[in-house]
């Protein structure tokens, strides 16, 4: 089912959102197209999680509605949407010593009827996501024993293993290196060229939106300041309307993307 | 080093070793029955066949011994079950049937009515002790879900701390029966450590259906069980629906520990040590460790029950007997994990 540029994947109108009466979210309207790789950028506590949350139908908004999909988002089955949507999570910790590869086959769970054991179509997917994400020669350890930086790549790995057409990113490269942030962005990436594969992915890094987003959605104080393609979206006026810091951004030739420095204002 | 095979294996192990035990068991006790007897006994009794065997001999092994073999084996299945459950939706190692109160509210029944027969109430004891500690534990069990699902996420930190919290009330409160009980306090005492000597076919005819129910039902969530170990969002966003799960779970699991509680009083650490040595064994997959627990966990009331029915001098309370077993093995698992260098037991 390959989405194609022009398609609606998320429809948001007049969302609000609170935990015991605060506004989290207020009054968002928004769209999300599919086939491309979208941020989330805004400083802490601007409701990015709680965005998140709403998107995969975790929460359910106080205000307003939700459609999926061309379907209210509150009447989506959880496997039904588990088989299009897959997230990951900021910190993926795992209780009890499952192995890495037993982790990787849950994401098979929405394929899979209730008694139902993985076949070989469903083995050779795992394989694959876990070859793809490097954590191959990992297999048989338990998650427990694993680094910060492995636990993640197992939870993309699971993500991925469920086979979704939006993947949806929770700050998922915080905790990584250089390498494995670049590497697994970079497989993310070749699926969404390929038209596969629809992100949207809360993000810290300026740097790395720059590199990995098509587009980006910025949100302060819990409302939605501006939505565009990168190429607009990441600019000094901007980055300071929203973060409160100067900033200036150039073309890298280095990198070939759009690259940020920034100091605190001064005076 | 483990997986599916190794389960296989301890799986066709205890499968094999549950009737023997069974058997071996009935042979043993005041009057000695040869193994062979006992199979004529129970033949003989199923199919009516009269004559062939002493009717003392038939009558021991058929309506005393059974019976008490049957329910050793259920009610420490249905605990070692509960526990794996507990410890899996809890996620929590430490979890066991009794975290959410279930043993107090129990005790604060069956304490209560034992307190109103010595001020004068009269009901049969035999009845009216079971069934109170039923209402009490389905009583708290409400009481700390009422308290927990004030957040509709029913998250495991609030389940253990509403637990924690009736439970400290109600131990307050046995405390002061104990203390009307006065001269009678024995009475309490006795059945807050646990029994399965006063157990009947009846008794069996109750358990037997709930325990296999409740085991269907959690063996059915198995794989879901694995799933919700990877945290509350990856769980919901993979398809499980994680509060209702949680609410099944608990009610299911209480229900039977609540049962087996009112049939035999409080038999500890069965629920706690047999799915930790499982899981020690052949790993955490629920699904394999729900069907284990139990079948270990009746092995193992089993043979506790059969050493104080037969093999002690003097009836030690089965409660005090599980843990003088259990604690130290627990201990021993304990310190082999730390040396393993595995964070997460």
């Amino acid at each position: 089912m390959a989405a194609k540029g022009s398609d609606i994947l998320w429809q948001l109108e007049g969302v609000s959102f609170g935990y015991t009466g605060k506004p989290v979210l207020d009054e968002l309207n928004m769209v999300v197209e599919a086939g491309c790789c979208h941020g989330i950028l805004g400083p802490n506590g601007s409701g990015k999680t709680t965005l998140l949350d709403l998107l995969c139908g975790l929460l359910a908004p106080e205000k307003g509605s939700i459609v999926f999909a061309g379907q209210s988002l509150s009447h989506w089955h959880g496997r039904q949407l588990a088989r299009r949507l897959a997230l990951v999570p900021q910190d993926f910790t795992v209780r009890f010593g499952f192995s890495v590869r037993e982790v990787v086959e849950m994401g098979r769970h929405p394929h899979l009827p209730r008694f139902g054991s993985l076949g070989r179509a469903d083995h050779l997917l795992v394989d694959e996501v876990m070859e793809e994400l490097d954590i191959a020669s990992l297999g048989k350890r338990s998650v427990t024993q694993l680094s910060g930086g492995e636990k993640q790549r197992v939870a993309v790995a699971r993500a991925l293993a469920q086979n979704p057409e939006v993947l949806v990113l929770d700050e998922a490269t915080s905790n990584l290196d250089i390498y494995h942030s670049l590497a697994i962005l970079e497989a993310i990436r070749r699926r969404v060229r390929s038209g596969k594969l629809t992100v949207v992915a809360a993000l810290h890094d300026l740097n790395l939106a720059g590199f990995f987003c098509d587009r980006l959605i910025f949100l302060r104080g819990g409302e939605l300041v501006y939505t565009g393609s990168v190429e607009e979206a990441l600019n000094a006026a901007l980055i300071h309307k929203v973060y409160g810091v100067e900033a200036r951004v150039r073309q890298d030739d280095f990198s070939g993307c759009k690259q940020v420095s920034y100091r605190l204002s001064r005076g | 080093m483990r997986g599916p095979g190794r389960s296989w294996v301890t799986g066709l192990v205890l499968l094999l070793l549950l009737p023997c035990a069974m058997v071996i068991s009935a042979t043993m006790g005041f009057m000695e029955v040869p193994a062979i007897e006992v199979l004529h006994a129970v033949s003989g009794r199923l199919l009516h066949i009269p004559g062939q065997i002493d009717p003392v001999v038939m009558a021991v092994v058929t309506d005393v011994r059974l019976p008490r073999i049957f329910a050793a084996v259920l009610v420490g299945g249905a605990l070692a079950v509960c526990g794996a459950v507990f410890q899996a939706i809890l996620l929590n190692p430490l979890a066991d049937p009794y975290t959410l109160g279930i043993s107090s509210g129990a005790a604060f029944g069956a304490s209560l009515v034992i307190v109103l027969q010595v001020f004068g109430l009269t009901l049969p004891a035999s009845f009216s002790v079971p069934v109170f500690a039923f209402a009490g534990s389905v009583g708290t069990l409400f009481a700390v879900l009422a308290l927990a699902s004030g957040d509709r996420r029913l998250s495991s930190t609030n389940l253990i701390l509403s637990g924690v919290i009736v439970a400290a009330i109600l131990s307050a409160a046995i405390g002061l029966l104990k203390f009307l009980a006065d001269e009678q306090v024995g009475i309490i005492i006795f059945w807050l450590m646990g029994s399965l000597a006063g157990v009947s076919w009846g008794d069996i005819l109750l358990l037997l259906p709930v325990t296999l129910a409740g085991l269907l039902v959690c063996l059915m969530s198995g794989r879901e069980l694995n799933i919700m170990a990877t945290g509350e969002r990856a769980a919901a966003t993979i398809g499980v629906n994680t509060v209702r799960l949680r609410w099944i779970l608990l009610v299911t699991c209480s229900l039977m520990s609540a049962l087996c509680v009112a049939v035999s009083g409080i038999i500890g650490f069965v629920g706690l040590i047999v799915p930790h040595f499982l899981r020690y064994l052949v790993g955490p997959d629920n699904r394999w460790l729900i069907v284990l627990s139990f079948l270990g966990g009746g092995l193992l009331l089993l043979f506790a029950d059969t050493l104080t029915r037969a093999v002690l001098p003097a009836e030690v309370p089965i409660g005090v007997l599980t843990a003088l077993i259990g604690g130290p093995v627990f201990c021993v698992i304990f310190k082999n994990r730390q040396h393993d260098g595995s964070k997460g037991l």
